[in-house]
């Protein structure tokens, strides 16, 4: 910046500079203006399109039912299993150093920046029937493609490094002199962990867990790669959506209209949960 | 830096418009016209080839189930060409005034495909047995609507044993192949030409004649198509010419009755 001020700081740069200043802030409107319309659009559509009376019948469809209770029960394993590896895992990660460290933490993004069809495409290569591991998986007389089971391991797949991104920054943010209080006084590493560092963690670990289990909602390609589509046994609320969508778009929409409240309901959270973060930070 | 900001944001804005205009098929008048062409996931081999040697335009190629692609139509999406693996699709369409008089230029055959490695079935009456795994095209899904043709023609004991052994619905043809393929099941019910295109890792096996039922491919110039003319030319050559060739050349049937 200043490199550039020296570089252009002629008599009509502060001439040039007001120009500039003046059209800035109507672009940064404008830009602002552009996203909320582009981003709200299809979700203000979904609801303008469907009707009270569609939204009601199709929520006493059994598909559409059946699909809703597939996709709670799913993301509830899913998400009991991340919050349950995940929190150590992003506690160690945010309180040690070792060599490598960078690497892992990437190795646990990874699945946020991949496709979810190649998710699946990496899941059945590694866990089906001619995948990587699938053979001892098989031997272990466990059954994954194709199974409810199946959905969860995609799930869990994809939502995992939500949570633990987010736990991660939770954990760093702790004043390390609580920890280390903790320690001195006589506390164990366990303990420190699970009556310290947990619950100051915790809104922040909230956040996580409410991202982590939107993601998981709305999964759809690793899911039908993976676990395939049947009624009651792996098709989740976007698989049925996807489905209704060419024989039933009235449905199709109804039941886009409750995964949009249920999002909605989750990021509320996240945002109040976070907000609860600096509050609790700016107080300290 | 904070200088460079506007020229490089007003870059950006070109760049995205002029973009957005490319592909709204307004920019590239001089150039030959993009015939969009919605075609079952079937047709894909033969459909890519054809388009490729399509003199009229260049040739866009959307696949997908043929119930989806119906579905976009339905909605107000607007390809040139509707291509579908059954005949209830255009002709429903038609109907509803949304593509011109559709014409038949296909047929295939419904086989039971297998891994080309499995031994767990090798016939139609292995289908019901416990333990095998089957994937179907979902209902709606023309492949799915065949095979549940097929299924209907069975007694009502060996319809239900199937169907308890159905492990996905897919949503298009090549969902079944997929899942063959990575062996996740044991069999499934396509067109012989899926086979075909797999290169040996499938095997098919043939369903009695009582049982098979009459696959028939309908095609469609759509209502208020950008090209109509390249599209009635593209469909027409479906019927007799290049396209024909080519889908006889990937193992398609002739149109039946024709």
């Amino acid at each position: 910046m200043s490199a550039g001020a020296t570089l252009l700081g002629g008599p009509a740069a502060p001439v040039r500079r007001r120009v500039v200043r003046a059209g800035f802030a109507p672009l940064l409107v404008a830009a602002l203006a552009a996203l909320i319309a582009f981003l709200t659009l299809p979700v203000v559509a979904i609801f303008v399109d469907t009707s009270p009376g569609a939204l009601v019948s199709s929520l006493g469809d059994e598909a559409v039912l059946s699909a809703l209770r597939l996709s709670l029960e799913c993301t509830l394993i899913a998400v009991t299993i991340i919050v349950l590896v995940g929190t150590p895992a992003a506690y160690l990660l945010a309180t040690r150093r070792f060599p490598g460290r960078t690497i892992v933490v990437t190795l646990v993004e990874l699945p946020l920046v991949l496709p979810p069809a190649v998710a699946g495409i990496g899941l059945l290569a590694a866990l089906g029937p001619r995948g990587l591991v699938g053979g001892a998986v098989a031997d272990a007389g466990i059954e994954l493609a194709l199974q409810t089971a199946g959905v969860v391991v995609a799930l869990v797949f994809v939502a995992a490094p939500f949570f633990v991104r987010q736990a991660q920054a939770a954990f760093e943010a702790i004043d390390h002199s609580w920890l280390d209080a903790s320690r001195t006084l006589g506390a164990s590493e366990a303990r420190t962990f699970l009556r310290v560092a947990v619950p100051a963690a915790a809104p922040g670990l909230g956040a996580g867990l409410a991202l982590a289990w939107g993601r998981a909602l709305g999964e759809f390609g690793a899911t039908i790669m993976f676990a395939g589509s049947l009624r009651g046994v792996t098709q989740t609320a976007p698989l049925a959506i996807y489905e209704l969508f060419s024989g039933d778009f009235d449905g199709a929409l109804a039941l886009s209209a409750v995964l949009v409240a249920v999002a909605a309901a989750l990021l509320l959270s996240v945002k109040l949960l976070s907000g609860a973060a600096i509050l609790g930070g700016a107080a300290r | 830096m904070r200088r460079r900001a506007v020229p490089l944001a007003a870059a950006l804005l070109a760049l995205v418009l002029a973009a957005c205009g490319g592909g709204g098929g307004g920019g590239d008048q001089p150039a030959r016209p993009a015939l969009t062409v919605s075609a079952a996931s079937s047709l894909k081999d033969a459909f890519t080839a054809y388009g490729r040697a399509f003199p009229g335009a260049e040739v866009r190629l959307s696949f997908a189930g043929s119930d989806d692609l119906a579905a976009q139509i339905r909605q107000g999406v607007k390809p040139d060409v509707f291509a579908a693996a059954n005949t209830k699709l255009p002709d429903a369409l038609a109907h509803e005034g949304l593509v011109e008089r559709p014409r038949v230029f296909a047929g295939n055959e419904l086989v039971i495909a297998v891994p080309a490695d499995g031994h767990g079935v090798a016939g139609l009456g292995d289908l019901g047995r416990r333990g095998v795994k089957l994937a179907l095209g979902a209902e709606g899904v023309p492949v799915g609507d065949y095979a549940r043709q097929v299924l209907g023609r069975l007694g009502a004991a060996q319809r239900d044993a199937v169907l308890a052994n159905v492990r996905s619905n897919e949503p298009d043809v090549k969902g079944v192949v997929g899942k063959l393929v990575q062996g996740v099941v044991d069999a499934g019910l396509v067109y012989r030409t899926d086979v075909t295109a797999t290169d040996g890792r499938l095997r098919a096996i043939p369903l009695p004649d009582a049982l098979r039922p009459q696959v028939a491919y309908g095609v469609a110039v759509v209502r208020g198509a950008r090209h109509p003319a390249q599209a009635r030319a593209f469909v027409a050559g479906l019927i007799r010419g290049r396209g024909a060739a080519e889908l006889r050349r990937q193992g398609f049937l002739p149109a039946p009755g024709a």
